[in-house]
């Protein structure tokens, strides 16, 4: 059968002008795509950054007079804790590390020209945005943004009287949170149907990149876990606007029903975000340690087993909700039984750096810290999963740190590390490598500073969510880790001027960067950089598997999984 | 580099090893995966609730189940419809196949205008989305089906409309199939519907 495929990348129009709208706005191309995904979630990301400054203000001197904000009122505190979450977990977390890495990379990694369906990219990207903007919003309607948490638990997000007068800040978080839901779903069909279909010749699937594998991974299990959310969504609207009563006891409903709706999602959400972080922080490692990975196999069949594992273990979030304790420890089993594919991802990672020729460049220390971080997240999650224990840390800033712990290192400092690493390839050019040390360590000090705190004060009884803690007698003894906290914030906010003046002083005035400045191997530095507008001027046969370094008898260190291209393009 | 010229040779051989994989296929399965979830985990939630609240009892036994079993009758044959233009379309016979197609579309229309005139039923009845919980499952279950069939319909016309006489004939297979495909999965959303929402109520 022979066949054309509309759907496909256009291979016809690649030499037509395009004006400004269709090359740089209303772009098809996945790798525009990508960029766009990446300024809207680093956009978003400092909007999320300056929220935390509001509240971390507040908690280490309470009353007192935020600077750029001034004081906060209850109302407020709850609505930036809010946005806060929802914009970090939805909005840039997502957004960056599926949208822009995943748009980005998955297709040049495979050697395809662009996604499968290009379009439906397009309109991936443009919905999310609307969903951006329409949460934005909410913080300017009457009664400000939601004020539910960002886990937004019936019956407080449910009927209006519960929390009078945030009407539409909780209506548009709804709505701006179903519209991300459908983004990615889109994101996800474009992910799993290019990695699938459009592979180069040679490209089997036990030779992409770990990467890929941590995008596919993630798309399946958003795909597979966020349908019954998706449902309690437009229930709970409905709750709102019309006035049914799916989840309020008053009408024979049970609240619990949101709360296993939202962690059945909310659970592999976890690792819908952490899998890409960790599958940049393992294309990174080898590169710099000029070794190949340490068990590649292991390492993807840890991904399955966890992604499976993780449909079975959300009920750990509602320990202390009034569920039944029997049900519990099934769920204790699951909880920990999932930290050990974890355990063998992290243990590979470190074997890949035993005895290899490490290069502290900005990449690799963010993945370095990454790794590091990413082990005390895995840590204290066993007892927070062990239903005994996490009955006294329930709701106390040990969860906050902990939960801080597996994303801030994933997705933030894995994410940043991927931008140092993929951005000679996005831009074309260098970033500098003097101020991207500067910003990994005021990035990686301050975390350290704001959650090592935040663990002592949740093992010293301190509860989350409260406004004013200098009201609470045993809340005093704490109050200076808070104030810790909060000044370990500033640092990392101090530690993002560099990187903002590297990244787009770089774009414009880097040093060239040549095809392949790391001496990588995976496809994708196979090509241009920036690649051409359909990514390769032939698609690359593979020949090898993604990270062949180091190999014996070779007369330079690194094995490209693209050999016929080796003469060319390689000289970087 | 001895071997690169024989890799030299491979990459201008042929640059579409994925020529067996359909895009549009596999693209439509992973969406109706996540289709899947959505109803299921509403189906789930709707039976669940159920059991909780012991049963629908007496707000249960006033579905319309006569109208629901003509119902599914019309969307199997609905289906059947669609199938019949699947073979025809294999046989490169693109008439016949739009004239099934066709019928395949005014199935769906005639469902929804039954589904109307039971909405308007129940609603005269009383029955509204905030009578009772069952009631709000209900409107919230079907509503979300009748949206889908809207969907599928709209899509449907508009590829009977694409199809002329100089449309390749394997393009419109293959956009065929893939419509087929979501019609099919509409379908058997509400062959469980029809189960959990119609007649166990009813039954119990």
């Amino acid at each position: 059968m022979a066949e054309t495929k509309p759907e496909a990348a256009p291979s016809t129009d690649a030499h037509e002008k395009m004006g400004f709208w269709r090359q740089y706005i209303f772009s098809i191309d996945h790798k525009v795509i990508g960029k766009q995904y990446l300024f809207l979630g680093l956009f978003m990301g400092y909007v999320g950054v300056f929220l935390s400054y509001v509240f971390r203000w507040q908690l280490a001197w309470p009353g007192t007079a935020v600077p750029f904000w001034g004081k906060v009122s209850a109302a407020q505190y709850y609505e930036v804790v809010t946005m806060h979450g929802t914009i970090m977990v939805f909005f840039v977390a997502m957004p960056v590390l599926l949208g822009a890495f995943g748009n980005f990379l998955i297709p040049l990694m495979v050697g395809a020209r662009d996604m499968a369906f290009p379009r439906l990219n397009m309109a991936s990207f443009w919905t999310i945005f609307v969903g951006s903007v329409l949460l934005l919003i909410s913080f300017f309607v009457p009664g400000g943004g939601s004020h539910a948490g960002w886990t937004n638990y019936v019956p407080l997000s449910d009927a209006a009287k519960y929390l009078p007068g945030n009407y539409w800040g909780g209506n548009l978080w709804l709505i701006a949170l179903a519209i991300d839901f459908a983004s990615v779903l889109m994101g996800g069909i474009n992910f799993l149907t290019t990695a699938i279909a459009m592979r180069a010749p040679g490209m089997t699937f036990w030779r992409m990149p770990l990467l890929v594998w941590q995008e596919l991974a993630a798309s399946v299990l958003f795909m597979l876990s966020v349908g019954p959310l998706i449902a309690g969504v437009v229930m709970l609207l409905f709750d709102r606007m019309v006035g049914t009563g799916f989840f309020l006891p008053e009408k024979g409903a049970d609240p619990l029903l949101w709360q296993h709706l939202f962690w059945f999602f909310g659970h592999p959400e976890v690792y819908v975000v952490a899998m890409p972080g960790l599958g940049i922080v393992q294309e990174i490692l080898p590169v710099f340690s000029r070794k190949p990975i340490f068990g590649y196999r292991m390492i993807v069949w840890s991904v399955v087993v966890a992604g499976i594992l993780s449909f079975t273990v959300w009920a750990h979030h509602m320990f202390v909700s009034g569920m039944s304790p029997v049900l519990a420890e099934p769920f204790s089993v699951t909880t920990i039984a999932i930290s050990i594919p974890f355990a063998v991802m992290l243990f590979a990672m470190i074997a890949t750096l035993w005895r290899g020729q490490i290069t502290f460049s900005t990449p690799m220390l963010f993945a370095l810290g990454a790794l590091a971080n990413f082990l005390l997240g895995g840590v204290t999650g066993i007892p927070l999963g062990t239903n005994a224990s996490d009955i006294y840390l329930h709701d106390t800033y040990f969860v906050i740190a902990h939960f801080h712990n597996t994303l801030v290192p994933t997705a933030v400092i894995g994410g940043f590390g991927g931008i140092y690493y993929w951005f000679p390839k996005m831009f074309g050019r260098m970033m500098n490598e003097t101020l991207g040390k500067l910003h990994f360590a005021f990035t990686w000090v301050g975390f350290n500073m704001v959650f090592v705190p935040l663990f002592l004060i949740g093992l010293g009884g301190g509860q989350r969510r409260i406004y004013m803690s200098s009201v609470y007698t045993y809340y005093k003894p704490l109050q200076p880790l808070h104030v810790i906290a909060t000044i370990g914030l500033l640092v990392i906010i101090a530690g993002q001027i560099p990187f903002l003046v590297n990244f787009f002083l770089s774009m414009f005035r880097g040093a060239k960067a040549g095809a392949n400045p790391w001496h990588a191997t995976t496809l994708e530095w196979a090509t241009d950089s920036p690649p051409p507008h359909e990514n390769f001027h032939t698609i690359p046969t593979v020949v090898r598997g993604p990270y062949e370094y180091s190999v014996p008898g070779m007369d330079q260190d690194w094995a490209p999984q693209a050999a016929a291209v080796e003469a060319g393009a390689v000289q970087g | 580099m001895a071997n690169s010229a024989v890799e030299i040779g491979i990459t201008h051989a042929s640059h579409d090893v994925s020529a067996s994989f359909e895009l549009g296929k596999i693209g439509m399965w992973v969406f109706l995966a996540g289709e899947t979830m959505v109803f299921g985990g509403l189906m789930g939630v709707f039976i669940l609730v159920g059991i909780s609240h012991g049963g629908w009892g007496a707000d249960g036994a006033h579905v319309n189940w006569r109208l629901g079993a003509i119902n599914t009758f019309i969307l199997y044959t609905s289906s059947l419809t669609a199938a019949l233009a699947q073979g025809a379309a294999r046989v490169q016979d693109s008439a016949r196949a739009k004239r099934y197609l066709s019928a395949t579309a005014l199935l769906g229309v005639l469902f929804l205008v039954i589904k109307a005139f039971e909405y308007a039923g129940d609603y005269r009845e009383g029955f509204t989305p905030l009578a009772a919980l069952f009631w709000s499952f209900y409107y919230l279950m079907t509503g979300l089906h009748v949206l889908h069939l809207l969907a599928g319909i709209v899509v449907i016309f508009g590829l009977a409309f694409m199809v002329g006489p100089s449309t390749p004939a394997s393009w419109f297979e293959r956009k065929l199939k893939y419509v087929c495909l979501y019609w099919y999965f509409v379908e058997t959303v509400w062959v469980f519907l029809f189960a959990l929402v119609y007649l166990a109520p009813t039954a119990g």
